[in-house]
């Protein structure tokens, strides 16, 4: 058990006194006048010997000691505990903008802990804090950790712990708070650092949250966190840590127990149900694959090749859990398919309706009619709440509610049963077909990208085609943007998975949090970024110099909130008064905004505004150079609206 | 997916995928004006300062390409008026017809890109 260290006085003697300071200093206010220093001492003396005297001393014995006269030092502090209960969770870094609530914690990670694994990083905003945290798990898989307080902390990173929810992203929140009214400094531990229900306010998007009363009570909810945030669907969780748990002493170290982390194994589709699902995909004439963020790994997109080259497919979507140079990906029309297996899609209404935003809105089907519908997916098992992270309902004729990778290999197996010689040559000239159509859409690519090459603002096309040459011989990974055909997909790790729910000004930092997870692997990180998006948090790109974060940002620079240009267009129009004042509080000039400039102040290099797109090659290549020295870059090119 | 089918859908109506116009079918426009009326009208915000066609966005996503070899003025007309999809309708209080001329005039300058050969960025 620690022991606190004390000061000269005990605190029996220090009580004592205390109240016989106390005692006298009444007694002078209430005793008559007397006459000389002697009998004002035998007065004193007598009156010690009374019961009033007794009780007084007593009350004194019982009552708090204001802890700054006495107990100044610490040993074994419960934030030690804390650190050594996060440390079983593997955590490789924490993202924090420092706050008082959890200094506890903070002192206790970087001293007892030794500031590895996890290794703090330094925000600027909450915001970006969860933001950094989402952009590593979308790389590396797994949660990283981050520390705030409340109120103004939670708030701050309220928009991007909704983007976590939606996103499926597991980030794994710390809550400083103070709980003893008691131990709050006056003023500001009660206007700004106390809630009574600290999580309430992100309850409606987080997967889980406790309040631990105790140290054990804190081990317990902080493996439990973990557990729950890793298990599909993944989501965000948060944990408070008390400022009275964190700053005082572990009561007996020999009664704490710090329970084992065992993971949940995702769950697999129904053997039956998946085999129902094989017989429709294996006789499809025309089937289509559309998929989400399915894969976690080498492993899932290996399957989602197998499950193609089995059956045929063209598989659309997928993001980094297909090569897009394979010979089936991207291929298909979802018009054309008799059946279409639908994988983790966030929007599979979305998918197969299109919706058209007119006056009056109208909904076309883009399926033909009798075209079977599966969906394997793990947002099945979600419960929606308050917050409508889902899609509208959707009428499927299969339904698995599962996880795709999981459930891949079984899928694979059930369709290889039922696929005889005979089908097995239907479906290789199919493959066949749509080989020869995936390299004449290779082709039409770059065609495309030839249209106002040399135009002025550049265009988004040749902005990529620039950004690619650029990085195409290195071992590039994008952390936000880029890609289509003419990227070469060909590694799980070229793109990252699904981060963030949509609000602008997240995109920044969850790139840094990517390249953060990409740095010890050395690879070169790339990031097309918006304006409008680079201006809501742009401290994150002061972080990325700070820790050593090599990576390249290359601006979409079309000085607009420019979807909300469209949006007031739109209204205009409608309206028939015109799209004149669209303009206004949609778009960022007068000033425009020297990036580059902003990008040297926190010690990046930046080279720009970049207009001629004659200028961008060779000023990419300046800025891939500074990147793999280790440096933060920003290239400012201006580009048309789309 | 949807965003690309529908993107490539609306390119087959409106460009190289429809016949080419016939120049005398369209009204006598003034090219310089109608370059001028396609940033004042908003046209590019979507299509692009060259009516190159523009990607990316949600219901908000990028027009397609209309230029070179735009569809024929009548039919061009007719979708400017009522569009089909997603964009907004320009009716004659806001574009009056002679101002839908002096764009497409526009639209029959822009000449044929590069061929992809003489780009040694697409290379691969």
């Amino acid at each position: 058990m620690a022991k606190r260290k004390k000061t000269a006085v005990s605190r029996r003697g220090f009580l004592k006194g205390a109240a016989v300071s106390a005692a006298a200093g009444a007694a002078a206010i209430v005793a008559p006048p007397i006459a000389n220093a002697e009998q004002a001492a035998a007065q004193q003396v007598a009156q010690r010997t009374t019961p009033a005297f007794a009780a007084g001393v007593l009350a004194a014995e019982a009552r708090p000691l204001a802890t700054d006269l006495e107990v100044l030092t610490v040993q074994d502090p419960g934030s030690d505990f804390m650190v050594d209960v996060l440390k079983t969770l593997g955590f490789e870094y924490i993202a924090a903008n420092p706050a008082s609530s959890f200094r506890g914690l903070h002192e206790s990670f970087l001293s007892y802990g030794g500031n590895r694994n996890p290794e703090w990083i330094t925000c600027c905003h909450e915001e970006s804090s969860v933001a950094i945290a989402s952009g590593y798990y979308a790389v590396e898989g797994k949660p990283m950790a981050v520390a705030t307080f409340v109120p103004a902390g939670l708030q701050h990173a309220a928009m991007t712990l909704y983007g976590a929810f939606a996103s499926h992203n597991p980030v794994y929140t710390i809550l400083g708070n103070h709980m003893d009214a008691a131990r709050r400094r006056p003023g500001i531990d009660w206007s700004g650092h106390s809630v009574q229900d600290a999580p309430a306010m992100v309850r409606d998007f987080v997967k889980w949250d406790d309040t631990p009363i105790s140290l054990q009570h804190f081990a317990e909810s902080a493996v439990r966190a973990y557990k729950i945030a890793m298990t599909v669907p993944y989501g965000p969780v948060v944990v408070v840590a008390d400022s009275s748990l964190q700053e005082d002493a572990v009561p007996d170290r020999s009664k704490l127990h710090i329970p084992k982390l065992t993971l949940a194994q995702p769950p697999t589709g129904d053997p039956k149900t998946v085999a129902e699902a094989a017989k429709l995909l294996v006789a499809a004439e025309s089937p289509l694959i559309i998929a989400g963020d399915v894969v976690r790994d080498e492993e899932g997109r290996r399957l989602m090749v197998e499950l193609a080259e089995t059956l045929q497919v063209p598989v659309q979507g997928a993001g980094r859990g297909m090569p897009n140079r394979h010979p089936l990906s991207g291929g298909g029309r979802v018009g054309n398919a008799d059946v279409i297996l639908g994988l983790n899609l966030s929007d599979l209404f979305g998918t197969i309706y299109n919706f058209r935003d007119q006056q009056e809105v109208s909904l076309t089907s883009l399926i033909k009619p009798g075209t079977k519908l599966i969906n394997i997916s793990a947002y099945d098992l979600n419960v929606p709440r308050n917050y409508q992270n889902i899609d509208r309902y959707t009428e499927v004729d299969i339904s698995i509610a599962a996880d795709p990778q999981a459930t891949l290999p079984v899928l694979i197996e059930a369709c290889k049963r039922l696929i005889t010689g005979d089908r097995r040559r239907v479906l290789d000239e199919r493959g066949k077909a749509l080989a020869a159509a995936s390299a004449q859409a290779l082709q039409r690519a770059r065609v495309e990208a030839t249209y106002a090459w040399d135009a002025t603002p550049i265009t988004t096309a040749r902005l990529s085609v620039e950004v690619w040459n650029a990085i195409k011989d290195k071992d590039w990974a994008s952390v936000g943007g880029g890609g289509g055909r003419l990227w070469n997909n060909d590694k799980f790790y070229r793109f990252m998975g699904e981060a963030g729910g949509g609000g602008v000004g997240g995109g920044l930092p969850i790139a840094v949090g990517a390249a953060l997870a990409h740095k010890k692997h050395g690879r070169l990180c790339v990031r097309i970024q918006t304006d409008g998006d680079l201006m809501v948090a742009n401290g994150a790109i002061w972080t990325a110099v700070h820790h050593r974060i090599p990576m390249l940002f290359v601006m979409h620079n079309n000085r607009a909130y420019h979807q909300e240009v469209m949006h007031v267009q739109r209204m205009g129009n409608r309206r028939q008064r015109g799209m004149g004042n669209a303009y206004i509080g949609t778009t960022i000039t007068d000033p425009n905004v020297d990036f580059a400039m902003l990008a040297r102040s926190m010690g990046a290099y930046g080279e720009g505004p970049i207009t001629d797109p004659k200028d961008l090659g060779p000023a990419l290549r300046r800025a891939v150079e500074r990147v793999e020295k280790g440096e933060v870059a920003l290239v400012d090119s201006v580009t048309q609206p789309r | 997916m949807r965003l690309l089918m529908l993107m490539t859908l609306m390119a087959s109506l409106l460009t190289a995928q429809t016949p080419s116009p016939a120049p005398n079918a369209a009204p006598r426009g003034n090219a310089d004006n109608g370059k001028k009326l396609f940033v004042t009208y908003g046209c590019y915000q979507c299509h692009g300062y060259a009516a190159h066609g523009g990607a990316g966005g949600d219901s908000l996503r990028g027009g397609p390409r209309i230029a070179p070899k735009p569809i024929p003025f009548a039919a061009f007309s007719k979708y400017v008026r009522r569009p089909l999809d997603q964009m907004p309708p320009y009716t004659e209080k806001l574009a009056s017809d002679q101002d839908l001329a002096d764009i497409y005039a526009w639209l029959l300058t822009i000449p044929e890109p590069p061929p992809v050969s003489s780009i040694p960025q697409l290379k691969e």
